[in-house]
């Protein structure tokens, strides 16, 4: 530190004409931006919920069962998923589906997404493309750990998201929600 | 005998010994699924492919015996290149639904399949199809489609159980393993198909869908639904307790034991396990009092217990040992009956029905120790102490495991004979009509929870080991023997089994020079034992064929 920087007040004045010509270069621009220059925006403050940035497509988020085409879940119970999960947040019990081609079905499919990393492996171990985190849902919260239990109907009821990651279903909430 | 080569290593084997065999010996794996050592060589799989030098070409491993001189090779290139394309070939038809298939983890063709096969299938034809998930009897589950055709469950019913149920039907690639008509696989060893099985064409319907294999934990252990003793691994699942509708025993396998099993089981036995996970388990000591039942701490229960040992004159207080309770129970018990000189005591409980034995290993005697209780010498016939309970004379009787309301006597005779008893304590892994009448019930851990050993028919004294924690508080018995002994002024031989067993070869002669480590995995017999060994299966008598 030389003299000058030691004695802390020129410092301090170039502090504030830095931030002060920010705040009126800004203010200038949004007072131009509300009287109809279009072209002229503003500091970058997305207003987050009404606006949202676009996720991208390989963004991780809320998982989903997919169905078949009569709406039975294309998941066989095989627990490659809840073996690789390193969270130990699926449940699966599994059992006889009518069908002997089919043979296996979950009886019970439930993810606790109070202990789920998010990491994406159970996707990337399935072997039926049964299970996605395509939904572009990220908002779902809880007051009580069992509300954050999602069920296999839950689950199969939601749709993937649209191109730019905007969510085409509601947030689900669980049927053990209790707050 | 023979003194052949195998990859360079040199082996002198029994004349008649296969390669495989004589391979295995040296460590040598040689991949086969038809071959199997309790059946008949088959040679149907073609997989166990060898070089033996001046053979034109590669030789089937399992119907070729060692001969002196030979020279093999089990990994030449030309070997490796035979096992590709019988992989190949059984898998063809093979539907690769690992994922559902209950033997995925356990399965040789997907072990084989790592190991040798061709990653890059050629086969463009739609796949044979054929039955799926069909029942075969009361335990096995037939998928045609999985089956490789090796025949073992085919020659297991004609040479080990000589029944004869399962046979191969059609030709070519449309064969299929099936029942002949009007009969079902309900032998009393239909089970073992599946555990012979190669791949996952027969499964457990117990087992089916349970848990995955993945998540066994496998310990060494005895069966006990009869007194043979027959060898077995428990696989329990701890990992995952949301499957199975929270049972922890998944189910029983056999361990090979030359001398009392070999390779088998029976189906009794197989499935003797479900009072382990059943609601009715006794979890805490309980004191009954005319109020009702209260749980009390083990420090109450023992308390209890002891003081009602020393309260009662010895003449008055009666035991009932079980042939369920192990070797170091036993000899527990012995010494709690000694500090206080109690005579009346016995372990033979008439059973409701007569069982039989079966024409393999299954015995009549349905218990797994009843040799041990009367080596230890906790007198027999209860039919006496039952008499003294009725005349009024027993004010104190200690029930092991027993249900006597639900024993050969008249139970409503054996309901007046309890009235009399003032105190009644139980001992037991689960809850019956007898418990419910008990003052004093202690739970007690069952044979998988806890370690020790078990004296079979023929005087065979074989180690179980500890595979699950017990549920609740329940102890071993020779763990709460040795808390009540304490209570009662005497002093506990240890806390662990192994100090009971101790105990017991100093005490009686027959288990002198016994360890734990002496008895190893297989057992040993009592002095003074003869082994009859294994019966010879019915498929293999002479009057099988006659």
């Amino acid at each position: 530190m030389n003299l000058g920087q030691r004695f802390y007040l020129r410092e301090v004045v170039a502090g504030v004409a830095l931030t002060a010509g920010h705040f009126f270069r800004n203010m200038g621009k949004h007072i131009a931006h509300a009287l109809g220059r279009k072209d002229a925006r503003g500091a970058v403050t997305i207003q987050y919920p009404e606006e949202r940035r676009p996720y991208s497509p390989r963004l991780r988020t809320l998982h989903r069962l997919v169905r078949r085409e009569d709406g039975s879940p294309r998941c066989v119970a095989c627990m490659m998923c809840e073996t690789v999960c390193p969270a130990r947040c699926i449940y699966i019990v599994a059992t006889e589906h009518p069908n002997p081609e089919i043979e296996k079905m979950p009886e019970r499919f439930d993810i606790d997404l109070g202990k789920c990393v998010f990491c994406g492996y159970c996707v990337e171990a399935c072997p039926e493309d049964a299970i996605r985190m395509d939904t572009g849902i990220l908002e779902f919260s809880s007051y009580s750990r069992l509300g954050m239990i999602y069920t296999k109907e839950t689950l199969l009821a939601l749709e993937p998201a649209t191109a730019d990651g905007k969510p085409t279903s509601p947030v689900p909430i669980p049927a053990t929600r209790t707050v | 005998m023979p003194k052949l080569t195998i990859d360079g290593k040199e082996i002198e084997v029994e004349a008649g010994t296969n390669l495989i065999e004589a391979a295995r010996r040296l460590g040598i794996e040689v991949p086969h699924y038809c071959y199997h050592p309790g059946l008949s060589i088959a040679g149907q799989c073609r997989l166990c492919m060898v070089d033996i030098e001046k053979a034109p070409r590669p030789t089937i491993a399992c119907n070729t015996t060692a001969g002196d001189g030979m020279v093999v090779h089990t990994d030449t290139e030309r070997v490796r290149d035979t096992r590709r394309s019988i992989m190949e070939f059984h898998l063809i038809n093979h539907p690769l639904d690992c994922p559902v298939c209950d033997q995925a983890g356990e399965c040789w063709l997907q072990i084989y399949y790592m190991k040798h096969g061709l990653y890059d299938p050629r086969m463009v034809d739609e796949k044979v199809h054929k039955p799926k998930a069909v029942p075969l009897g009361p335990h096995v589950m037939l998928d045609a489609e999985r089956c490789i055709l090796c025949s073992r469950c085919v020659r297991f019913c004609d040479e080990i159980t000589g029944t004869g149920e399962l046979g191969i039907f059609h030709r070519g690639d449309h064969s299929e393993i099936g029942l002949f008509p009007g009969r079902d696989l309900e032998n009393n060893y239909s089970a073992n198909v599946v555990d012979i099985c190669p791949v996952g064409a027969l499964t457990d319907r117990d087992f089916r869908f349970q848990v995955r294999v993945w998540y066994l934990d496998t310990t060494k252990s005895i069966c006990t639904g009869c007194a043979r003793g027959c060898n077995v691994d428990v696989h329990v699942n701890r990992r995952r307790p949301h499957h199975a509708e929270g049972r922890r025993v998944a189910r029983l396998k056999p361990r090979f034991n030359a001398e009392v099993n070999a390779w088998w089981l029976c189906d009794i036995g197989r499935y003797h396990f479900d009072f382990v996970d059943a609601a009715t388990r006794l979890t805490a000591p309980v004191r009954r009092n005319p109020g009702g039942p209260a749980d009390v701490t083990w420090d109450e229960a023992v308390a209890g217990v002891a003081d009602a040992l020393r309260r009662y004159p010895p003449e008055q207080v009666a035991v009932l040992a079980s042939p369920q309770m192990a070797n170091e129970d036993l000899i527990a018990l012995r010494r709690v009956l000694e500090t206080r000189g109690i005579r009346e005591v016995a372990f033979d409980v008439p059973p409701t029905a007569l069982a039989k034995d079966d024409d393999f290993l299954l015995r009549a005697d349905r218990t797994p120790n009843r040799r041990g209780a009367t080596l230890i010498g906790l007198g027999g016939d209860a039919g006496g102490l039952m008499a003294a309970a009725r005349s009024g004379r027993i004010k104190c009787l200690w029930v092991f495991h027993h249900d006597l309301l639900a024993a050969g006597w008249p139970a409503a005779e054996v309901s007046r004979a309890l009235g009399r008893i003032e105190t009644v304590i139980f001992t037991g892994t689960n809850a019956n009509a007898t418990s419910e009448r008990a003052h004093w019930v202690l739970p007690a851990a069952a044979w998988v929870e806890r370690e020790g050993t078990f004296t079979n028919f023929e005087g065979r004294v074989q180690r179980f080991r500890t595979a699950l924690e017990p549920l609740g508080q329940a102890l071993p018995e020779w763990e709460l023997l040795g808390r009540v002994l304490v209570g009662l002024g005497g002093t506990a031989a240890g806390r662990r089994a192994e100090h009971w067993f101790r105990e017991l070869t100093g005490a009686v002669d027959a288990f002198a020079g016994m360890s734990y480590q002496s008895l190893g995995d297989l057992g040993r017999l009592v002095a003074g034992a003869t082994a009859s060994g294994l019966p010879t299966p019915p498929g293999q008598r002479a009057s099988a064929h006659a």
